[in-house]
């Protein structure tokens, strides 16, 4: 199966790699997949409490090469938006950006699970109800 | 030698044809074009000679008698007509299989469908080495026992279970043994007598020769073995596999088969040790492990997890330079994880981050350093970019979390 050149280009230059500190209020933190299915996405934001914005997004991903491009992507995609405007990001549209073949697109739906359980985390950590997640659809 | 690129590492698969193959071959599609089963004319004989000269080369190979060789259309028609031929012939002594777990889809298949056909099989777990145990075997014998089917070398892992032992179990109780001889055959000796087997089959293109032929060794003495076929016609290759005989195809096998009866000695001992340097080379990298027995195993082959990297994404770093396979489920249509490893009690963790390597013919010690040197660092940057290595580093045991299963 041949790779489209926007997955290639995200493995070989993920964008925000990396941990944020999960200790902070402002720092929501999801962890979705299982080692056993061959992809964990690990995906946190910072809010800007000031502003309301995602100021910083990181992931970390064990996975193949369309995991790794769907949660640098969602990263990319992140920052810069507000808590609902993140919320609003469908996983057809990282298979639409990324052009996932069919077996790939649960790729993008975990990326979408991770989004929504770091959305979640921060909510929670901020006094908010969590979201009812979906998971487990794919 | 200066290095080549792409590095093809997945013998396994199949092998790139030997040029001397080709050479014996080329004669036999326009120029010697005959139908050997054309008894009444030059072209036929020339074709006939020709086929019954590769029987020579294909039973020398393997200690046979010529007449023992039937020639197929690869290894898994060798699979289907030896353990369904099988079945079908002995039909009035019994209707019992024993196979093992980590056989070729190409055997659990053809028992699964023996099975629909009313027969019972019994599939022998392996254990982590990947071997079968020999008294769960003997113990598995039963009065309606016909055949035992289990395969020489390990397609995945490389592992080469216990032939002359489980031969002789098999004589003990008057039961056929079947071979799939596919990864073995040109790799290492396998000799049909001294290792007591009734049926092999094995294939040309995983030994230097062409795609789309093969062979199956039936015993004609002590026991006369026959199988029934499974295709009706012409009554081919003694009635067992009907069929015009794949002429140029043939002539390849046999050629692939001389070659490798010459130079099978000098070519192990080159390639295990490569395939040595390439192991302990990958073993440098923490949380790395070999997946089966290193003692009882093939010369050119090896299996690794890489723990806490994913195998597809893992070949994504190199795979516009070197050819591998992975256990991984994201390589599979499935996405289920490799069956083997999982039959020799890996977790689906660590079959999902593995390797297979395959060593060939044609590669060289400039491609182990390269290949070296490519997988630790794609392993060592995957690794900064896992969730899983960064909890493992900070001592949290995985075990622990509740995972999101999907």
């Amino acid at each position: 199966m041949a790779y489209s050149e926007k997955v290639i280009d995200h493995y070989s230059n993920p964008k925000n790699v990396g941990t944020l500190d999960k200790s902070k209020t402002n720092v929501g933190t999801g962890l979705v997949g299982a080692p056993e299915c061959g992809d964990v996405m690990r995906l946190q934001i910072e809010v800007d409490e000031a502003t309301g914005l995602i100021a910083d997004a990181k992931f970390k991903t064990f996975g193949c090469g369309s995991a790794i491009a769907s949660s640098s992507l969602a990263t990319e995609w992140l920052k810069g938006k507000t808590v609902d405007q993140a919320l609003a990001i469908d996983n057809m549209d990282i298979v639409e950006e990324l052009n996932l073949p069919p077996v790939k697109i649960h790729c993008s739906v975990l990326a979408e699970d991770a989004i929504k359980a770091a959305i979640s985390d921060y909510r929670v950590k901020n006094g908010m109800p969590a979201l009812e997640l979906e998971g487990a659809k794919h | 030698m200066e290095l080549k690129l792409p590095i093809y590492l997945d013998n396994n698969a199949t092998t790139p044809m030997d040029p001397r193959v080709l050479e014996a071959m080329l004669p036999y599609f326009v120029e010697k074009f005959g139908n050997a089963a054309s008894r009444n004319h030059s072209f036929g004989w020339v074709a006939e000679e020709a086929v019954d000269y590769a029987r020579e080369q294909v039973a020398k190979l393997i200690n046979a008698d010529p007449k023992e060789i039937i020639f197929t259309s690869g290894a898994t028609e060798g699979d289907n007509l030896g353990i369904k031929g099988v079945f079908e012939m002995y039909a009035s002594k019994g209707n019992h299989i024993i196979t093992a777990t980590t056989e070729h889809k190409a055997v659990l298949d053809t028992c699964k469908h023996i099975e629909k056909m009313g027969g019972q099989v019994t599939y022998l777990d392996v254990n982590a080495e990947g071997l079968i145990d020999l008294q769960e075997l003997e113990n598995a014998i039963t009065d309606k026992t016909i055949l035992i089917a289990i395969m020489y070398g390990n397609n995945e892992i490389g592992v080469i279970q216990p032939v002359r032992e489980i031969s002789a179990i098999a004589r003990k109780h008057g039961v056929l043994f079947f071979t799939d001889g596919t990864q073995a055959v040109g790799k290492i000796p396998v000799d049909v007598q001294a290792d007591g087997i009734d049926l092999m089959a094995f294939s040309g293109h995983k030994m230097y020769g062409p795609k789309g032929v093969g062979a199956l060794y039936v015993r004609r003495k002590n026991p006369r073995v026959k199988v029934t076929a499974q295709m009706d016609g012409g009554g081919h290759e003694r009635g067992m596999r009907s069929g015009t005989m794949n002429v140029p195809a043939i002539v390849g096998l046999g050629k692939a088969c001389e070659i490798c009866m010459n130079e099978m000695e000098a070519e192990a001992k080159r390639l295990s040790a490569m395939r040595d340097r390439l192991e302990n080379g990958l073993m440098q990298l923490e949380e790395a492990y070999v997946n089966g027995s290193r003692e009882h195993r093939l010369p050119h082959v090896t299996n690794i997890s890489f723990k806490y990297v994913e195998g597809e994404g893992l070949m994504m770093g190199f795979n516009k330079n070197i050819a591998l396979s992975s256990g991984s489920a994201c390589t599979s249509a499935s996405l289920e994880p490799s069956y083997v490893l999982k039959a020799l009690g890996l977790g689906d963790d660590l079959a999902h981050s593995s390797l297979r390597f395959g060593l060939g013919r044609f590669t060289t010690d400039e491609q182990i350093d390269y290949t070296i040197n490519a997988i630790t660092e794609t392993v060592l940057k995957l690794r900064e970019m896992s969730p899983l290595w960064e909890m493992y580093k900070e001592g949290i045991d995985l075990n622990t979390i509740e995972w999101a299963h999907h």
